[in-house]
């Protein structure tokens, strides 16, 4: 079975963020990068899938150079390739060219899977994987926090629904699933691994390796078009207690006791 | 000149109250644009949602019913709407951003190749074309968005961001129309086998009366031991963000927001904890909200009654300490 894992790379959690001086970008000089969180529990997914089943998991990034780093991290982890769409003309797009970047470069690899996060924790669309599927004119099932082997051409998920419910569905495949952080607990790279994914093959790819029209993907063929990026105002503003951690520990017990009242 | 639509989500036939707020922002943009808001209800069995829905202040209740559309599967609700949407072509299409909506939105938009402005919190027309407000990284940042290009516009709008009670009522109830969709050569290759919840909760978060909850922050399973000092001083629960049940390092009955538990009680505790919208979601509606995060930007102290910006290993110890003293324990 062949696993496409859709990876993208983003700025790390607590990494301070400052905007760039175009007002419309985060500036990413020096900021430390990971692989999006949902999309390393797609990764630890596929991969079991891989395991049980047989077969290979093909990561598959559009980003910059610097997301190289994110690519060798997923090749280490245990994918087996990786397709790294890396040109200009990919650059400055939303979910919509995106998803057809990443949909030309799945029809060449016709995979039996395709896995992506559900959100990306910068743009945060939560359209890639979706759009994805429709593109490629195949089922899709979101939020999955379960997996089960492949049978008589179909998959059975797990997808999570609000407020704690949940349920079973099946859809035939080649399908796109979007993996909702959680699924399973995501291994660590290890020092083998970690060897072995320099000699893994890093193919990159430009609009027209992987047959897509340039006017289609990146800033050309954007559907939504960002204005301006800034720090919120804060609105209602928290009462920040001051002082070393005993002072502002007591300010805040008198404060529960006296105004809210709750202790 | 198109209309803009309010897409209704409904449960068990009623419309769920995410809805009434896609309303309330429709009416916001139909103000700004001067375009008309009309409600398009879809589903099997949704005549009495449509009803409901009427009340508003609508130009009219657009109604698709048919049996593929139960249960909820994305191949028909996508079909169906595309044709809807064909055929009478709307400027915009609104919705929640429910998780039903994530999971067939997006195909909608690639099907009409359409842009979709998801998560939205607030919109503006200064005057021509309308800017949609997202939070991006995580609810760290704002974006102004705007639409390139024509063709219909979809939009989703993230819980809370316009209020159900602000979609005024009408005058006089709305007209219900049919919208007819022919969805008989629709495959639906989605089968749904069974909905159900998880476990039965074994804490029961919402009749907690003081709540700590932890977040990512707290680094590791080993270091829970202090949020749990400081919980039973307090004498109330524990709960936590998702990454921390993800992590396996707290039971997932604990974890609060859109995917686990709603909580209001007296006094909860945010401590390592970002404030992510769907975290906010389970908790914003606590009487009294206290933050502890090392940073000052962290969203959550936006919803936060009170704050303390630091290390929340020096400050959960000596607030602990402080707790006890108070209570003469
Ligand atoms: C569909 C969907 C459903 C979701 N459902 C839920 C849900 O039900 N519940 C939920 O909680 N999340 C949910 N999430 C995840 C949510 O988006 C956030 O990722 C999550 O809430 C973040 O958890 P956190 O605040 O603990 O972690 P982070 O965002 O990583 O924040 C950690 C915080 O700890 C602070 N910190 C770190 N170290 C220290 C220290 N030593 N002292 C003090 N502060 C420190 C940091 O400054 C940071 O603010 C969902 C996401 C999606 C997309
Ligand atoms: N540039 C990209 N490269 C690879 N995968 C991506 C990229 N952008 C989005 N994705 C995938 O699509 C998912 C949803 O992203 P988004 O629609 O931005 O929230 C992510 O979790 C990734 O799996």
């Amino acid at each position: 079975m062949k696993i496409v894992v859709c990876i993208k790379q983003v700025p790390e959690r607590d990494a301070r963020l400052r905007i760039a001086s175009d007002g419309k970008s985060v500036d990413t000089a020096g900021v430390a990068t990971e692989i999006n969180e949902s999309d390393q529990y797609a990764l630890e997914a596929g991969l079991r899938v891989a395991e049980k089943v047989g077969g290979e998991v093909v990561a598959l990034l559009l980003g910059p150079d610097a997301a190289e780093e994110a690519i060798r991290r997923a090749l280490a982890m245990g994918a087996a390739r990786a397709i790294h769409l890396n040109d200009a003309g990919f650059q400055g797009g939303d979910a919509s060219s995106a998803a057809k970047a990443l949909a030309a470069a799945v029809r060449q690899e016709s995979p039996d899977l395709v896995l992506t996060g559900l959100q990306s924790d910068d743009a945060g669309w939560s359209q890639t994987g979706v759009i994805l599927a429709q593109l490629l004119g195949w089922p899709s099932a979101t939020l999955i926090m379960e997996i089960e082997q492949p049978e008589d051409g179909r998959i059975k998920v797990k997808r999570e629904l609000e407020a704690g419910w949940f349920q079973w569905i099946t859809l035939p495949l080649p399908a796109v699933l979007t993996i909702q952080s959680g699924i399973y607990p995501v291994r660590y790279a290890t020092l083998k691994g970690i060897m072995g994914a320099k000699k893994k093959e890093m193919k990159k790819m430009g609009p027209a390796d992987v047959g897509v029209d340039g006017g289609q993907v990146g800033a050309a063929g954007r559907k939504v078009e960002l204005k301006r990026l800034y720090v919120p105002e804060k609105t209602a503003e928290a009462e920040i207690l001051e002082g070393d951690a005993a002072t502002a520990a007591a300010s805040l017990v008198d404060r529960l006791q006296k105004e809210a009242k709750v202790l | 000149m198109g209309a803009i639509w309010a897409v209704i989500q409904t449960e068990k036939g009623e419309p769920r109250g995410v809805s009434y707020e896609t309303i309330a922002g429709g009416q916001k943009l139909a103000a700004a644009l001067g375009k008309p808001l009309e409600a398009l209800v879809l589903g099997a069995g949704v005549a009495g949602a449509a009803e409901k829905v009427a009340a508003r202040k609508v130009e009219r209740v657009r109604v698709i019913e048919d049996p593929k559309l139960d249960p909820y599967t994305p191949d028909p609700y996508t079909a169906a709407l595309r044709l809807a949407v064909e055929a009478e072509k709307p400027d915009y299409v609104l919705f929640p951003h429910t998780y039903q909506v994530r999971d067939w939105v997006p195909r909608l938009a690639a099907a009409l190749d359409a842009g979709f402005i998801s998560d939205v919190v607030d919109l503006r027309a200064d005057g021509g074309e309308p800017v949609f407000v997202r939070q991006p990284y995580q609810g760290k940042l704002n974006a102004d968005c705007a639409f390139t290009g024509s063709g219909p516009r979809l939009v989703s709008f993230q819980a809370g961001a316009f209020l159900a009670d602000d979609a005024a009522k009408g005058d006089a109830s709305a007209e219900i129309v049919a919208q007819p969709v022919d969805l008989s050569g629709v495959e639906v290759r989605t089968q749904v086998l069974e909905t159900f919840q998880e476990v039965e909760n074994k804490v029961d978060l919402s009749r907690a009366d003081v709540i700590v909850a932890v977040g990512r922050g707290i680094g590791k399973q080993e270091n829970l031991g202090v949020v749990e000092e400081l919980a039973a001083a307090l004498g109330g629960q524990l709960a936590a963000s998702r990454p921390v049940c993800d992590n396996e390092w707290l039971p997932m009955d604990r974890q609060i927001g859109s995917s686990g538990q709603t909580v209001a009680p007296r006094l909860y505790l945010a401590i390592g904890i970002s404030g992510a919208i769907q975290h906010l979601v389970g908790m914003k509606n606590s009487g009294t909200i206290v933050a502890i995060n090392k940073d000052a930007n962290a969203p959550i102290f936006s919803v936060a009654d009170y704050g303390i910006v630091g290390d929340l290993f020096e400050i959960v110890p000596a607030l602990t300490a402080k707790v006890k003293e108070a209570r003469g324990a």
